[in-house]
C-alpha cells in the first residue's frame, strides 16, 4: 500500500494535541493518536497509571481533546466498566469507553480487573500499549518483559529468565467479541482494527507494541523500524480472533530472522550469539503454534 | 407505609428510594443482604439501577468511582476485609471529591477469622477523607441512607453509612418507609457540577506538583467543615419533610448530669435503658450519642460535656499502641475547654470481635468510673479493657 493511500485512510481530525510529554520515539502517543482518530470525539479515555499519566500533562493541562480520568493502577477495567454503566444508566449509547493502560496494568497488577471485567463482556475497548517493562518507573521488568532482555530488576548477569505473558490468548480465553494485537509500525493495520473494535460491543481488547527508546535502550528514530521489525520477524505476529474461536493473520509475516531486530537494542547487547538462536528457535515454535491455531479457526 | 425489616433491609429500601443509578458491589458477610436485596430490586425492574456485579471490593470501589465522575448515583455496601481492601481506592474516591454512598456493616478484621461486629473496619479508613455515620437503629439506618446521598452531592464528598454485624444488620424492627414522592422531592436526580462529559472535555486527577496539591487538599478539609453544617440543614429539612431527626450527635438525660456515658452504634440502646434505670434512682446520669465521626463534631461535643464531671466513652475498637479510638478523639476535642469545665475522661475498650455488651458491662464502666472519681485523681491515661481475662 502506498503512503499515500495510508494517509487517505487516516481520519485528519487530531485528538491528541500538541506538546504532550512523552520522550523522543515514544510509541505511545502514536498509538493514541491513531486510536482517538479511529474512535473519534465522542470518546472516555480511562488512564491508569503509566507513562501516559505522566505524557498527559499534569493538571490543569491535558493533551487529550477528550475526557480523561486518572486512576489507580490496577483499576482501569473497573473504573470503564463504571462510567459505562452510568452512560447507560442515563442512555447514552453513543460514547465510546477506552481503558488506555501499560503493559504493567494490564498483565501485571491490573489483570484481575481487567479478567473480572472481560468475563462480564463489560462494554468498553481495552487498549495496552505495550513496552514491555514498567518504564516510568525507570526500567523494572513486568511480566510482559521479553526472555533475555535487560531491565534494572533483571541485570545483564541475570536477565529475565521467563518468556513474555500471552496477553491475547489470554483475553481470547474470555471468549470476548474481539481481540486483536496492533504495531504502531502498521498504522493502516490498527486503524483498521481500532474501526472494528469500535463497532462491536462487549469487551474488546488490544494489545499494541510500543518501542521505548530510553528502556529498550534504542535510537530515538528507529523506533517505528523496530515496531516493524518485531512484526516482520513474528516475534510479535499481527493477529485477531473473535469470540475466543477465529483466529486469524491480518499482515505478512515474512519470517525475518530475529537477530538483527535483537541486536538494534541495548537491552539484549548481553545475548550470546547461541542464545539469541535459542530466542529464535522460541518463536519458530510460538509460530507454528500460532498458524495452527489460525488454520484449525481455534 | 411500615415494615419490619432487617438492618440490612433498610439500607437496601433507602437506596432504592434515593434511586441509585449504578451499583457495584461484592459479596461479604455480614454485608451481603443489602446486595441481595438490590439485585433482586434491579432484576424485578423495582429499581432502575445499573447493577456491576464485579469481581473484588476494590473493583466494586473503582467501578463506583468511574459511576460518580460520569455524574450519576453510585452505590456500594461492604464490610471488614472488604473496607480494607478497598483501602487505596477510599482515598481515591474522597480527594477525587465523588460523592458516593456505602453503607459499611461493622465487623471484626482479621486474623483469626471473625465475623462479628467491631468497629475497627472503618476507624482505620478515618483519613480516607469519608464522611463517617454511625446508626443506632433501622429506622435512623433507612433515613440516612437517603439522607447521605444529598449530603454527599451537596458537598462532594463520599459517605460511609456504619452499622453493626448482627445486632443491627441482622435485627428485624419496625420501619417507616416514606413515599417514593417525597423522597423525590428531597432528593432530585444527580446533577454534578463536574462530570465526564464529552461535550465538554477535562482531565479528571492529573498530576498536581506541591505547588497544587496541598491547595486542593485545603479545598478537601473546607468541603468537610461545610459537611459539618449541611448535614444539620439536611437533617433538618428531613425532619420537616418526614418527622424524624437523627442530629449529628444526640444528648440523652444530660440536663444536672455529673456523669455522661458516650457511645456509638448499637451499645448506645443498651446504655440509654442503663440511663434510665440509674435516673429513676436519682443518679446524675447521661448519655451522648455519637452518630458523626467525621467531620468530627467538636462543636456538640463541647457543647453537650463542658461542666460534666466524669466522661466515660466506650469504644468497640482500639489502636493498637494508643487506645479507643472514640476515646482518644473525644480527650483532644475537650482539651480546649477552661480548666474548671474540661471533664475527667476515662476511656473503657468492650466488646471487641462481637462480645456482648450487655447493661452489666456498662453498669461495670460507670462503677470504675465512679471509684476513680472518688479517688479524685486525674484518670488513667491508658484504657481499661472490661471483661478481658487478666
Amino acid at each position: 500500500m502506498s503512503q499515500v493511500m495510508i494517509r487517505d485512510l487516516i481520519p485528519r481530525e487530531e485528538l491528541l494535541e500538541p506538546g504532550h510529554l512523552a520522550c523522543p520515539g515514544c510509541g505511545a502517543p502514536i498509538a493514541m493518536r491513531l486510536m482517538l482518530k479511529a474512535l473519534g470525539p465522542r470518546t472516555i479515555v480511562v488512564l491508569p497509571a503509566c507513562c501516559w499519566s505522566i505524557i498527559a500533562g499534569p493538571w490543569p493541562q491535558s493533551s487529550l481533546k477528550v475526557p480523561l480520568y486518572h486512576t489507580a493502577f490496577e483499576t482501569g477495567a473497573s473504573v470503564a466498566s463504571g462510567i459505562r454503566a452510568a452512560l447507560d444508566a442515563r442512555g447514552d449509547r453513543d460514547t465510546t469507553v477506552m481503558a488506555w493502560a501499560g503493559d504493567g496494568g494490564t498483565f501485571d497488577i491490573g489483570l484481575q480487573a481487567l479478567s473480572g471485567a472481560a468475563e462480564r463482556n463489560e462494554d468498553f475497548i481495552y487498549c495496552c500499549y505495550d513496552n514491555e517493562a514498567y518504564m516510568n518507573t525507570g526500567v523494572q521488568r513486568s511480566s510482559a518483559t521479553p526472555w533475555g532482555a535487560w531491565t534494572t530488576t533483571t541485570p545483564a548477569s541475570h536477565p529475565q529468565s521467563r518468556p513474555k505473558k500471552d496477553m491475547l490468548a489470554i483475553m481470547a480465553a474470555h471468549r470476548i467479541p474481539y481481540a486483536a494485537t496492533a504495531s504502531v509500525a502498521y498504522p493502516d493495520d490498527l486503524l483498521a482494527k481500532a474501526k472494528r473494535a469500535k463497532e462491536a460491543r462487549g469487551t474488546r481488547f488490544l494489545h499494541i507494541l510500543s518501542p521505548c527508546p530510553p528502556g529498550w535502550k534504542t535510537s530515538d528514530e528507529e523506533s517505528i523500524a523496530l515496531a516493524r521489525m518485531a512484526v516482520q520477524s513474528r516475534v510479535f505476529p499481527l493477529v485477531e480472533v473473535e469470540n475466543g474461536e477465529r483466529w486469524r493473520f491480518t499482515v505478512d509475516h515474512p519470517g525475518e530472522p530475529v537477530a538483527p531486530y535483537l541486536k538494534k537494542q541495548g537491552r539484549f547487547r548481553h545475548l550470546t550469539d547461541a542464545q539469541i538462536a535459542g530466542v529464535q528457535a522460541s518463536v519458530d515454535q510460538r509460530w507454528e503454534a500460532l498458524k495452527r491455531r489460525v488454520e484449525l479457526g481455534v | 407505609m411500615k415494615k419490619v425489616m432487617m438492618g440490612n433491609h433498610a439500607v437496601s429500601w433507602g437506596v432504592k428510594l434515593a434511586r441509585a443509578e449504578v451499583i457495584a458491589a461484592y459479596p461479604i458477610t455480614p454485608q451481603t443482604q443489602i446486595v441481595e436485596e438490590l439485585s433482586e430490586m434491579c432484576a424485578d425492574g423495582r429499581l432502575e439501577a445499573r447493577f456491576v456485579k464485579v469481581e473484588s471490593e476494590h473493583s466494586a470501589m473503582a467501578a463506583c468511582i468511574g459511576a460518580s465522575a460520569a455524574g450519576v448515583r453510585a452505590f456500594t455496601a461492604t464490610s471488614s476485609q472488604g473496607l480494607a481492601l478497598m483501602h487505596e481506592l477510599l482515598h481515591w474516591a474522597g480527594a477525587g471529591r465523588h460523592p458516593i454512598v456505602m453503607a459499611d456493616i461493622n465487623r471484626a478484621l482479621g486474623p483469626g477469622w471473625n465475623i462479628w461486629t467491631d468497629q475497627n473496619d472503618t476507624l482505620s479508613q478515618r483519613d480516607t477523607g469519608w464522611i463517617q455515620l454511625y446508626c443506632e437503629n433501622n429506622q435512623e439506618v433507612l433515613d440516612t441512607t437517603i439522607q447521605s446521598f444529598r449530603l454527599a452531592e451537596v458537598v462532594d464528598l463520599p459517605v460511609m453509612i456504619v452499622l453493626d454485624a448482627f445486632y443491627l444488620s441482622h435485627t428485624s424492627e419496625a420501619v417507616d418507609i416514606p413515599e417514593q414522592a417525597a423522597v423525590d422531592a428531597f432528593l432530585p436526580r444527580r446533577e454534578a457540577r463536574v462530570r465526564l462529559d464529552p461535550d465538554a472535555p477535562c482531565a479528571f486527577n492529573g498530576l498536581e506538583p506541591p505547588a497544587v496539591y496541598m491547595d486542593m487538599r485545603r479545598r478537601q478539609q473546607e468541603a468537610f467543615d461545610q459537611a459539618r453544617k449541611v448535614f444539620d440543614a439536611v437533617d433538618l429539612e428531613w425532619g420537616e419533610r418526614f418527622g424524624r431527626r437523627w442530629g449529628a450527635a444526640e444528648g440523652y438525660c444530660l440536663t444536672g448530669a455529673e456523669t455522661v456515658l458516650v457511645t456509638s452504634g448499637t451499645i448506645t440502646s443498651t446504655a440509654r435503658h442503663v440511663v434510665n434505670v440509674r435516673r429513676a434512682r436519682g443518679e446524675a446520669v447521661g448519655l451522648l450519642k455519637m452518630k458523626m465521626f467525621r467531620p468530627f463534631p467538636t462543636d456538640l461535643l463541647r457543647e453537650a460535656l463542658a461542666g460534666v464531671k466524669d466522661v466515660a466513652v466506650l469504644d468497640r475498637n482500639f489502636s493498637p499502641g494508643h487506645g479507643g479510638i472514640f476515646a482518644e478523639e473525644i480527650r483532644s476535642a475537650l482539651y480546649d475547654l477552661p480548666v474548671g469545665r474540661r471533664p475527667r475522661l476515662h476511656g473503657f475498650v468492650v466488646g471487641l470481635g462481637g462480645r456482648d455488651v450487655t447493661p452489666a458491662t456498662i453498669e461495670d464502666c460507670l462503677e470504675r468510673t465512679r471509684v476513680a472519681a472518688a479517688d479524685g485523681q486525674a484518670p488513667a491515661r491508658e484504657d481499661i479493657w472490661v471483661g478481658v481475662t487478666p
